[in-house]
């Protein structure tokens, strides 16, 4: 495998032999480890000395199920930590089966150009981009597809990367060339826009495919794998159905959805903007309910959206996204969220980040508290690059800077998702606590808090709250590094043999003889790299707490977060 | 008693469909998690979620007067 070194000072490109050291790493685990070992934590995301860093899984690019994730790390502009941000899409898997075990984008462009980069089975090449500056992502992937083929994967950014906006996000696209899988969080568009880098295009004709060292104990482990995901009733049954938007409902009977700016736990509207509305709505309008981020995923938690006269709108409508737009605005009107949603992708933001931040702005009363709108015209001028869509596109924390307010709900500067801290208190830990700024994905506790997935944890109280998070960030930075859909999660916190499975599968790729334990050592050893850059940043434990105003009381519970100092720092115990 | 209880996901399959997923059920004083999925005639082939009044309870928690029941299958995301 290579790893490509492309110089966007000098206009070079590179390839490098894999270092031993970065040989059994990738995704997350090789992202991280490379921005340490490279990038000056107190250096400016912006910059020069900052870089860009793709990576495949472990395990992208095989049969393994649901194992076409990609990586992006970087030095977050919107939280200044480290950064690694996951998404679907094909790129991993041609990426993978093009033996490249990275790309590493360094430098930046002196005369301030936009280029795209071609990815082949020949290697990297920078190709002029200015035809494609000002575009969106729909139509950056129209014409890259037109000129280079069908088939290639588009990895792109729109007008808020080129502004180097924090909430800028990464498009990947999707199985039917589709811009609607994103690195959304931490503003990883905005690197690359610093970096020149409008587009990458990856095409893997003729790519000679992933070696694999025991190709009969894989497919038997692969297999054996599929069908434990299959078999678990949110893996093979909830995901596909009605993707991730049915926790709209439990989230609001626990009285944990955060409503109108973190004011209250449960929304009057949620209903109508549920994971079983947005289903009988896809089905009335010959949507798809199901639908792949990328083939060979057996979850299939995406849908393709249509709108009212039956033709296409979005696709990949996520819980968080509806949540964001929806409750926490208190809109709910599903198809001016689907608006939304398809503008965010287009434009390049994180619908997380966007979707809090248009509730912050209207905390502001730069519109009204409902206002879906508003909430559009708002969002198209971070698009257009007027002067306050560059405030909101600069995040919810910016934005609240901006207009004086001071109910942000964000964590080292990134915008706290869709699960109410005070009713979820675990994944309030893990809010607090992560190396990525307020992240949900990092260490999701709602499976014991709310899902009664892998045991159970009361969500209003404290008790096991703080190893609940520690174990499942542990976990989680070992599945991010595999190239495993993080759903996966689901089933092997359930079914004991699931994570043998994927050992079992990564030792007969690579010829290893790793344990289960090998892995809990590689999530600790990634925490720690992690944590080390940003202390070396200037992170200290008083910037891993929540904001202030979670120690009002939660309707309907009362709860209130009650954690101490001292209670969240255990969490890095290790 | 009278009950509040809304099915969610694939069970709502079990309410009439006008009904959006949303009923009043009387049921006897002194009646559990579990003699309400019975009464509903949802079949127990599926671990279900039950939340009363938004806490999470055990199919044999005494149901009282006016209390919100929500039911869920197995359902996940994030
Ligand atoms: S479960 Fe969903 S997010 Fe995960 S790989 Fe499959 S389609 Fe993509």
């Amino acid at each position: 495998m290579k790893i490509y070194r492309v110089n966007m000072t000098e206009g070079t490109v590179r390839a490098e032999e894999v270092k031993e050291k970065y040989a059994t790493l990738g995704g997350r685990g090789l992202t991280s480890q490379i921005i340490a070992d490279e990038v000056d934590p107190t250096c400016h995301p912006l910059g020069p000395n900052n870089k860009l860093v793709l990576a495949p899984g472990l395990l992208s690019g095989t049969n393994a199920p649901s194992s076409g994730r990609l990586s992006i790390g970087t030095k977050s502009p919107l939280t200044r930590t480290i950064k690694e941000s996951n998404a679907g899409g094909t790129a991993a898997q041609k990426l993978a089966k093009l033996g490249i075990k990275a790309i590493i984008i360094e430098g930046q462009p002196q005369d301030g150009k936009f280029y795209t980069l071609k990815v082949t089975k020949d290697g990297v090449e920078l190709l002029d981009g200015t035809a494609l500056v000002g575009q969106r992502n729909y139509d950056v992937g129209k014409q890259l597809r037109s000129e280079h083929g069908e088939n290639v994967c588009v990895v792109s950014i729109g007008p808020a990367g080129e502004y180097k906006l924090s909430a800028a996000s990464i498009a990947v696209t999707d199985g039917d060339g589709r811009p609607v899988r994103h690195c959304g969080r931490g503003g990883t568009g905005a690197v690359m826009g610093s970096k020149g880098v409008k587009a990458i295009v990856i095409d893997d004709t003729d790519a000679p495919g992933v070696s694999i060292k025991d190709k009969e104990k894989f497919k038997e482990a692969a297999k054996d794998f599929s069908k434990m995901l299959l078999n678990h009733p949110v893996c093979g049954q909830g995901l596909p159905t009605y993707g991730t938007a049915v926790l709209i409902n439990i989230l609001n009977e626990a009285g944990g959805l955060p409503t109108k700016n973190f004011r209250f736990g449960r929304f009057d509207g949620a209903d109508k903007i549920s994971g079983e509305a947005m289903y009988d709505v896809i089905n009335e309008r010959n949507g798809k309910p199901t639908h792949g981020c990328h083939p060979g995923c057996v979850m299939r938690c995406s849908q393709v959206y249509h709108d009212k006269d039956g033709n296409y709108l979005t696709a990949g409508f996520e819980y968080e996204t509806i949540w964001a737009f929806g409750a926490h605005c208190t809109i709910d009107d599903l198809d001016a969220i689907a608006t939304l949603d398809r503008l965010c992708d287009d434009i390049g933001v994180d619908t997380i980040e966007m979707g809090v931040t248009i509730g912050v702005a209207m905390e502001a009363g730069i519109i009204p508290f409902g206002d879906a709108d508003g909430a559009i015209d708002l969002l198209q001028q971070v698009g257009e690059g007027k002067p306050l869509g560059r405030i909101l596109g600069n995040g919810a924390e910016f934005t609240a800077k901006a207009y004086g307010v001071s109910r942000v709900p964000t964590v080292k500067g990134q915008s706290i998702p869709a699960y109410d801290p005070r009713a979820v208190k675990g994944v309030g830990v893990t809010y607090a606590t992560s190396t990525m700024g307020a992240d949900h994905t990092a260490g999701y506790s709602v499976t014991a808090n709310i899902l009664k997935v892998g045991g159970q944890v009361d969500p209003l109280k404290k008790d096991g709250q703080v190893d609940l998070s520690r174990n499942l960030q542990i976990a989680t930075a070992a599945i991010d590094s595999t190239g495993l859909c993080l759903f996966v999660a689901f089933a092997v916190l359930d079914e004991p043999k699931a994570l043998p499975r994927i050992v079992d599968m990564i030792n007969a790729q690579y010829g290893l003889s790793l344990t289960v334990d090998d892995v809990t050592e590689l999530g600790k050893s990634i925490l720690k790299t992690e944590r080390e850059f940003n202390a070396k940043a200037g992170f200290t434990n008083s910037h891993d707490r929540l904001p202030e105003f979670f120690n009002e009381e939660l309707d309907p519970h009362g709860t209130t977060f009650d954690f101490t100092g001292e209670e969240l720092d255990e969490v890095f115990n290790f | 008693m009278q009950l509040e209880v809304r099915l969610f996901a694939n069970l709502r399959d079990y309410l009439p469909k006008d009904s959006k997923g949303q009923v009043k059920v009387e049921l006897p004083e002194g009646s559990t998690a579990a003699d309400l999925i019975k009464h509903l005639n949802i079949p127990r082939d599926l671990p279900l979620i039950i939340m009363v009044n938004g806490r999470r309870e055990p199919e044999n928690h005494v149901l009282q007067d006016g209390d919100r029941v929500g039911i869920f299958p197995p359902v996940g995301g994030g």
